[in-house]
């Protein structure tokens, strides 16, 4: 057992540091600290920033831009991202499609999209949900037929995360409706401007607009654009999954944003108060055990699979991150009602609004309720 | 950072699972309903057999008597015994009693307490107090290690104790201190800050029993899942039970990583360690709750029984909780400390 970092790992940390805190501009880290919404510019100048230092997407292989980094240097360097008010890779990108296409994809499909994804000069979407397929995602109808060397589509996707900036999206679709659900499934590639796709945004409870519908109506898509093989989809995107749900735990964000509340409460002189510092305590002591759970979990992950234990991460990891957004609405108190004045504090306004935003976490990425079969099942053997 | 064993560690882990196998209450559920039934609550073989292994003087220094081990070896040893709830009074006369002796005894006093402990020849408890209640072990151990107002005193064991049985199956008393027979234990005078740590390393040691029987009870637990049969399945048929197990699995991992962490807190010398205590403290006592009670009710009625094992647990579970600090102090001491920090950074 070792406590401390050793002296390159202490280095690298600091490195990190110094890079994330003056080469990424100020002015995207404060909207970050301020919980403002980020605009597509913001994502793209981050993930260009760290593609040219060579660290947007460390967990790649290596000739395509991965690093060999342990698992605690690539922790160190998520954590110091996140400290750092810097938004992470695009999730879609760095986390989800880049590895795919490098694990499952043809040489030429890696030439042809690695590099441009990892420097945004593609933005993916995530074509997995469907109206009728969410946590049963295999059930999904979206259909994909031969049309020659082509592929025509007809069907619905939703809950396409900033689908209204994406370029290209990787889409899930039944290529054989006649096997047992999981086996029918291929991963297709298309750009969102193919004639017959269709974009309709969805208003979220806080007014915001970060998902949509897309629609495909006979859209054609050229046969070099399936990943991998055939019907092989599903394995894809259980691949992707795990994955996804290693990236899900914001360890770092939720720490960043407990100790912003702290200087709230210590602004509005409510810290003394032994019920508002306990509060403080105990979410700070679980973030605490969940931060090294991380490191243990992340230094056993062997391969690159994550350890089953990944779903604790996750499970937690989302409520501690809804946990720190409904205690700053408690701290605002009835400033928490101006969500849209410029008269309160800009940080009360925007609580209530990132409190009901964040009701999200514990759906997506495989809901809280997922997780827990997960653990149940693959852990305790139940 | 790193939370894997070392070889060593991992062998001398085995060895006292090896050791407490057959006194584990989910398999052999007489004995230690035997052995808690009559006075001194404990089995005195099984005490000699842990001497025997060198762990009764595990933590303290060769010239002691001592193994000369450290808090890492000590907390693997506390685990197990939390594992199979061993009524013995491992943590509470090694790590508490012996940790004081060790922090602050003469070169005489700790090769005679610390080394006749080692052996298994003395039993030491330590009271807090004028009136010290309830001293664990206070009516058997020969020897008792009693703080009054910061100093701290050798003292035999007094002729009138008022002594009973706890509800973790365990033994305790009421001791009045008698001035006039009592030693200074090393200097004398006012020791108050060399306890501090003395009493956050036998705290995580704490935490590590509630570790082990937590452990237990949710293997328990899902066994019991996988095996009972109602409306013609096995429970685990039941998604609300196999949920509420799946939370206990994830305190349970997250109480693994901060007491383990706060081991190498102490292992590392760290002044930090009164801190890492107190927060390996409070999530230990909170996950100790949901999971005691947790445990119970998956049971059902035969969980609230004394004949079947699982309610054994909660109960000490309950009893580590409130010993060497409850969350209470533990939420108190660190509301103390918040504003001192902005993030909370373990690696730093
Ligand atoms: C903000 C946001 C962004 C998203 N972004 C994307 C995206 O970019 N691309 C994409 O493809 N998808 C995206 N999703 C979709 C997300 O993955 C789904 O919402 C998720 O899989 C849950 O599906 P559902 O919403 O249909 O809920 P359902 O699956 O209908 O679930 C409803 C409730 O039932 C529970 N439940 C379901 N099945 C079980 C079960 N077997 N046992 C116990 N409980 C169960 C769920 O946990 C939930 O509480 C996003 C979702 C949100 C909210």
């Amino acid at each position: 057992m070792r406590l401390r970092l050793t002296q390159e790992e202490a280095a690298f940390r600091e490195e990190m540091r110094t890079f994330f805190t003056t080469e990424i501009p100020e002015d995207i880290r404060e909207n970050v600290r301020t919980g403002r919404h980020l605009g597509k510019d913001d994502f793209v100048r981050t993930m260009r920033a760290m593609n040219a230092a060579g660290i947007a997407v460390p967990n790649w292989p290596v000739e395509w831009g991965g690093k060999q980094w342990t698992p605690l240097e690539k922790h160190l360097w998520h954590e110091e991202m996140q400290l750092a008010c810097v938004p992470p890779p695009l999730a879609f990108n760095a986390g989800m499609i880049g590895p795919v296409i490098a694990h499952f994809g043809s040489q030429e499909m890696k030439e042809r999209f690695l590099p441009a994804t990892a420097n945004l000069d593609i933005w993916w979407a995530q074509g997995f949900s469907e109206p009728n397929a969410g946590s049963d995602l295999a059930s999904l109808t979206t259909r994909a037929e031969r049309d020659g060397d082509d592929w025509i589509v007809n069907g619905q996707k939703t809950w396409t995360t900033l689908g209204q900036h994406a370029d290209w999206i990787f889409c899930l679709c039944r290529t054989d409706p006649e096997v047992k659900k999981q086996a029918g499934i291929s991963m297709l590639l298309f750009p969102m401007d193919s004639p017959g796709v269709t974009l309709r945004p969805i208003k979220l409870l806080d007014g915001t607009f970060e998902v949509n519908e897309v629609f495909f109506d006979n859209v054609r898509v050229p046969g070099e654009n399936l990943v991998g093989e055939v019907n092989q989809g599903w394995t894809q995107a259980k691949f992707l999954l795990g994955n996804e749900r290693v990236g899900v735990a914001p360890v770092g964000a939720t720490k960043r944003a407990l100790a912003t509340a702290k200087e709230h409460a210590t602004e509005l002189g409510v810290l003394d108060d032994p019920l508002m510092a306990a509060r403080f305590v105990e979410l700070e002591n679980e973030l605490l055990a969940l931060e090294l759970t991380a490191l243990r979990v992340v230094a056993n992950s062997a391969d690159g699979k994550p350890h089953p234990a990944s779903s604790v991460l996750k499970l937690k990891g989302s409520e501690l991150q809804q946990a720190v957004t409904e205690l700053l609405v408690d701290l605002a108190g009835p400033l928490s009602l101006a969500s849209d004045s410029e008269t309160v504090p800009e940080w009360a306004a925007h609580t209530v609004p990132t409190y009901l935003n964040f009701r999200k976490a514990s759906i997506y990425g495989g809901s809280n309720e997922i997780q827990r079969s997960i653990i149940a099942g693959t852990i305790l053997g139940l | 950072m790193d939370f894997e064993l070392d070889d060593e560690q991992t062998a001398l882990r085995d060895a006292v699972r090896g050791l407490l196998k057959g006194y584990d209450p989910a398999t052999n559920s007489e004995h230690r309903r035997e052995v808690t039934a009559a006075d001194p609550g404990y089995d005195e073989a099984l005490w000699g057999r842990l001497a025997e292994m060198g762990l009764l003087g595990l933590p303290f220094a060769e010239t002691d008597g001592g193994m000369g081990a450290g808090p890492v070896e000590l907390a693997l040893v506390a685990e197990e015994i939390g594992r199979v709830i061993a009524p013995e009074p491992y943590v509470a006369a090694v790590a508490l009693a012996g940790g004081v002796v060790a922090a602050l005894g003469s070169d005489d006093q700790r090769a005679e307490l610390l080394g006749e402990l080692a052996s298994g020849e003395r039993l030491l408890a330590f009271a807090s107090g004028e009136v010290a209640e309830p001293v664990v072990q206070g009516a058997r151990a020969e020897t008792i290690i009693w703080e009054v107002d910061g100093e701290v005193f050798v003292v035999d064991r007094p002729a009138d104790v008022t002594a009973y049985r706890t509800h973790d199956g365990g033994r305790a008393a009421r001791l009045q201190f008698d001035r006039s027979a009592a030693t200074p234990l090393g200097d004398g005078g006012d020791a108050r800050e060399a306890l501090v740590p003395v009493f956050a390393r036998a705290r995580i040691a704490a935490c590590h029993e509630a570790l082990g029987a937590m452990d237990s009870a949710l293997r328990l637990t899902t066994s019991y899942l996988t095996t009972r049969q109602q409306f013609g399945v096995t429970l685990n048929r039941f998604q609300n039970l196999t949920f509420r197990a799946a939370d206990m699995y994830t305190d349970l991992e997250l109480t693994r990583s901060i007491v383990t962490w706060a081991t190498m807190v102490a292992a590392d010398g760290d002044a930090d360690v009164v801190d890492a205590a107190a927060r390996a403290k409070l999530q230990t006592v909170r996950a100790a709750r949901r999971i005691g009670q947790e445990a119970i009710q998956l049971h059902g009625g035969i969980g609230v029984t004394d004949e079947f094992s699982i309610g054994h647990f909660t109960s000490r579970l309950t009893a580590l909780s409130h010993w060497l600090g409850d969350g209470r102090e533990q939420v108190a001491l660190l509301s103390g400390s918040i504003a001192d920090h902005g993030v909370l950074d373990p690696l730093d």
